[in-house]
């Protein structure tokens, strides 16, 4: 079975003053067509790169080496020319981020920037066009009054509705394919959870792939099929997500686990000691599309 | 809308108090000069009698209080007094030389926005490479000297070795244009005098180069440093998930959000250029506010100095207005602000 | 200080900027000994000499009456730097003062302090400065005192707004809690935080100080002739253009030496101590 997202063999090194430091060593990871996949690590431990090297923003940086296969719906993304990839961004592929409020242009309204990215689509819609789209996108993701919406700016809105207009914004393309970079960190729990159930039902009807990014184990246990455990930039562990929470084979994975407050099953894992285990090789789980 | 228009109000209102401070302080200071100012005024042939005359229709034997209050009910009916300079009211050298001074300031100022804010642009885009050291460096050297020099500078180079510019004046002596509201290249077009026309704009490109170098040079370091702090914010990199393309992100994305910082100074610096606008005037013969200055400060004319002074501070203090409206109108957190005051 | 100086020596432009700075700084004060010709800067004439172009005694020519412009360039820089370390030195003080107690103490105190800053800054400042020169003689001097009024206000907002946001900070509050008076709290808790911001301003003022009394001078209400000064050089030149060409163009060109030498020296310093205005 083809896969919608194939990364092989990714390697990411920085060239800095010092040298070069090595972020990613040989990085492999696949999400087939509409599933959920996980990739679950600590700060530093690679997985935002991975995530923005796929979308090819990280290309562009001046002392940024990438090399190793990224296939996306079949073609060789990393082959492409900067302006092929770049029209892929938006429309078969985009990004949610961690704080909605930040990540949405302070100067313009909610539903200038819908429009824009509705124009990346189909240059040719004019204004009314994008907002009867918009408000029927931002309906789905359940927000009051869309058309009152649309003429604010992100900063009268609160932290929760704006991280649901940048789902709608990211989705209303309808992509194949969605990153998800710790959505809904920055916002309280409750609200947290709301959003989170929200993209589950919006990706299940639009038959969006989803890779999601995250720290947080219990998040990732609600929401997806499949896991890949990352540490310092290898893959160590993979499989199905139940599989993994019962099971899970590689230290690192186990260390994860035990650092997880058990009452909220939230927050960042500071995982206590590091040991010699945590780069024995990567264990692999059967069962689901790997 | 109604935030934008308190805001207008508390500005206006701090401009008056402005205004009248400023008036106090150049009237106490010119007050404290030795010398009797009647005996200046009438010159060193006059007799006790006339001074003693004057020294009471001047008031300045009464207390500084009440010679105040004599100034500003002269400035409330339009009277700012008599210069002995040129023997005209100060009102009438003013409307002469005034236009003359602001023309040249208006076209530095579109200079310095027309010219700065994409130089800013274009080294925030190319940071670190070749495009970015040049203007920055070229930047620094603009700011690092006095529109004087640059203007020397200027017009030996342009007007002299290659003569491709005017030496001095506002228009060839050949023209006769009507005057109507002081400003050449308006007066020029009223009459429909073409060649006059650009004959004035040719004579106005050195000078407004000269005075706006260094605002160019601020505007672009600043607009330059803003960039490069917005191109650190989230909502950039998502434009760039987006997909949208580099020059796109910054000419809208990136540009606005760095605007409105960078306006309260450029607005500071277009005023500044009405003080230095005195300097050039003086290099290229410029029939401004400046000659006319000059020449009344160094005669000590009273009524001229506090004339010409209150008009720039007046002329700053709208531009100032203007900014500050400009800023809550192009910044959606001032204009939808419920909370009274900027 | 040594770490200080390590980044700035990194940076080649800022190196640059240093450079230049101490250059200046050694010619104006070793003018007397290493200035040709060091009785140019009075009221000398020498009309073989007058009016030449520059040529090898003459290193940048003379001026209308034979008086050595190369020579009479050091001696102006010392009138400059001396002019922009004495502005410098009563402006700063002046205003780090107000700014801080109306920083601190707040209420009515801070509004009636700032709208008095407003008030001077207001006023486009070469016109406060001719103004109030326009009714004092011109002189060193006087034009040392319209510079320093003009120049503490932007002192006492910089300073203003950075005591503003730390009085809340913690420390300030365990001072007061501890029954700290005002004054210690201000000088000797708040103003270190300061420093760096206003020792920043203070370089980068340094070019601009010289700016605006060249400014002054050229319009003939600074320094008076013979005292070289380097804008009342630039103006009695001007009126020989083009022919002379070296009485003006030098002395501008020393002029805009100078202050980039103190820009950049400037810049490099406010990336090292991170302030910020």
């Amino acid at each position: 079975m083809s896969h919608l997202l194939d990364i092989q063999d990714l390697h990411l090194a920085f060239k800095g003053l010092k040298g070069v430091t090595e972020v990613l060593h040989g990085v492999d990871l696949n999400i087939a067509a509409g599933e959920r996949v996980a990739l679950v690590g600590e700060s530093g431990s690679g997985k935002s790169v991975t995530a923005r090297i796929v979308l090819g923003l990280l290309q562009e940086t001046r002392n940024a080496r990438v090399s190793g296969r990224v296939a996306f719906d079949g073609v060789d993304i990393t082959a492409m020319p900067l302006r092929d990839r770049a029209r892929l961004r938006g429309t078969e592929m985009s990004m949610i981020f961690q704080d909605p409020t930040s990540s949405l242009n302070p100067t313009f309204t909610i539903g200038n920037q819908f429009a824009e990215v509705m124009r990346r689509r189909d240059p040719g819609l004019d204004q009314t066009a994008c907002n009867v789209r918009a408000i029927e996108m931002l309906a789905e993701v359940s927000i009051p009054e869309p058309a009152r919406v649309l003429a604010n700016y992100p900063f009268q809105l609160s932290g929760g509705m704006n991280q649901r207009v940048m789902i709608a914004m990211a989705l209303v393309n309808n992509p194949k394919l969605l990153l998800a970079d710790e959505p809904g960190t920055a916002l309280d729990v409750s609200v947290q959870a709301q959003t989170l159930r929200l993209m589950h039902d919006l990706v299940e009807k639009h038959h969006t792939a989803v890779l999601f990014i995250s720290h947080n184990l219990g998040v990732v246990r609600e929401f997806a099929d499949r896991v890949y455990v990352i540490y310092r930039g290898r893959i160590v562990e993979t499989g199905p997500t139940d599989a993994i929470f019962h099971n899970p084979g590689h230290a690192y994975t186990r260390a994860l686990m035990d650092a997880v407050p058990r009452i909220t099953g939230a927050g960042l894992p500071e995982v206590p000691e590091v040991s010699d285990d945590f780069l024995a090789p990567m264990v692999r789980h059967e069962g689901g599309a790997s | 809308m109604s935030s934008v228009f308190r805001i207008l109000l508390r500005r206006l209102a701090i401009s008056v108090i402005v205004l009248i401070g400023v008036s106090m302080l150049i009237f106490a200071i010119a007050r404290i000069i030795p010398g009797d100012p009647a005996r200046i005024a009438l010159g060193p042939n006059a007799n006790a009698d006339q001074i003693a005359s004057l020294r009471t229709e001047m008031h300045l034997d009464e207390p500084i209080i009440a010679q105040y209050g004599y100034f500003v009910a002269d400035v409330m009916r339009g009277n700012l007094g008599q210069s002995l300079y040129t023997n005209r009211p100060v009102t009438v050298d003013i409307a002469e030389f005034l236009p003359a001074t602001l023309e040249l300031v208006i076209f530095a100022g579109i200079l310095m926005v027309g010219l700065g804010l994409p130089l800013g642009i274009l080294a925030a885009r190319h940071r670190g490479r070749w495009p970015d050291h040049l203007v920055r460096i070229g930047t620094l050297l603009t700011v690092s000297a006095p529109s004087f020099v640059w203007a020397v500078i200027l017009m030996l180079l342009f007007a002299f070795y290659l003569p491709l510019f005017p030496v001095a004046g506002r228009l060839d002596d050949s023209y006769e244009i009507a005057r109507v509201t002081g400003f050449l290249t308006v007066d020029t077009l009223l009459a429909g005098d073409f060649a006059a026309f650009f004959d004035a704009l040719h004579h106005l490109v050195l000078p407004s180069v000269a005075l706006a170098l260094s605002g160019i040079g601020q505007a672009a370091r600043l607009t330059r440093a803003n960039m490069i702090e917005t191109y650190d914010k989230p909502y950039i990199e998502m434009a760039q998930a987006f997909g949208f393309y580099p020059s796109r992100i910054a000419r809208r994305y990136a540009f606005k959000p760095s605007l409105i910082p960078s306006l309260t100074i450029i607005g500071l610096d277009f005023a500044a250029m009405l003080g230095n606008a005195f300097l050039v005037e003086a290099v290229f013969a410029w029939p401004g506010l400046s000659r006319y200055g000059v020449a009344v400060i160094l005669r000590k004319d009273l009524n001229a100095i506090m004339g010409t002074v209150l008009v720039i501070a007046l002329t700053f203090l709208v531009v100032n207005i203007l900014v500050d409206l400009l800023i809550a109108f192009l910044n959606p957190r001032i204009r939808h602000s419920t909370r009274a005051g900027s | 200080m040594t770490h200080a100086l390590r980044i700035i020596a990194a940076n080649p432009l800022s190196l640059t900027g240093l450079i230049l700075v101490l250059a200046i700084v050694l010619a104006a004060i070793l003018a007397p000994w290493i200035a040709p010709f060091p009785t140019h800067n009075t009221a000398v004439v020498d009309f073989i000499y007058a009016n030449s172009a520059p040529n090898g005694r003459n290193w940048m020519g003379t001026d209308l009456v034979g008086r050595d412009i190369f020579s009479r360039i050091l001696y102006a820089y010392r009138i400059s730097l001396g002019l922009g370390i004495v502005v410098l030195i009563i402006a700063a003080p002046i205003g780090t003062i107000v700014g801080l107690l109306a920083g601190y103490l707040g209420g009515w105190t801070e509004s009636m302090l700032m709208r008095l800053v407003d008030v001077f800054l207001s006023i486009p400042p070469l016109v406060l400065a001719i103004a109030v020169l326009g009714v004092l003689e011109p002189t060193l001097t006087n034009a040392m005192i319209a510079v320093t009024v003009m120049w503490w206000p932007w002192y006492a907002r910089l300073v203003y707004s950075i005591a503003r946001s730390e009085r809340e900070e913690g420390y300030v509050l365990a001072a007061e809690v501890i029954g700290a008076g005002t004054p210690h709290i201000a000088f000797r808790e708040i103003l270190p935080n300061c420093l760096p911001a206003i020792i920043t301003k203070m370089t980068l003022d340094m070019g601009f100080v010289i700016i605006i009394a060249s400014s002054l001078s050229f319009l003939g209400l600074g320094v008076q002739p013979p005292t070289p000064d380097l804008g009342s050089m630039v103006a009695e030149g001007a009126r020989y253009l083009p022919d002379s060409w070296w009485m003006t163009v030098f002395p501008g060109l020393a002029i805009l030496f100078a202050v980039f030498g103190f820009n950049l020296l400037g810049d490099g310093l406010r990336d090292v101590l991170g302030a910020d205005e």
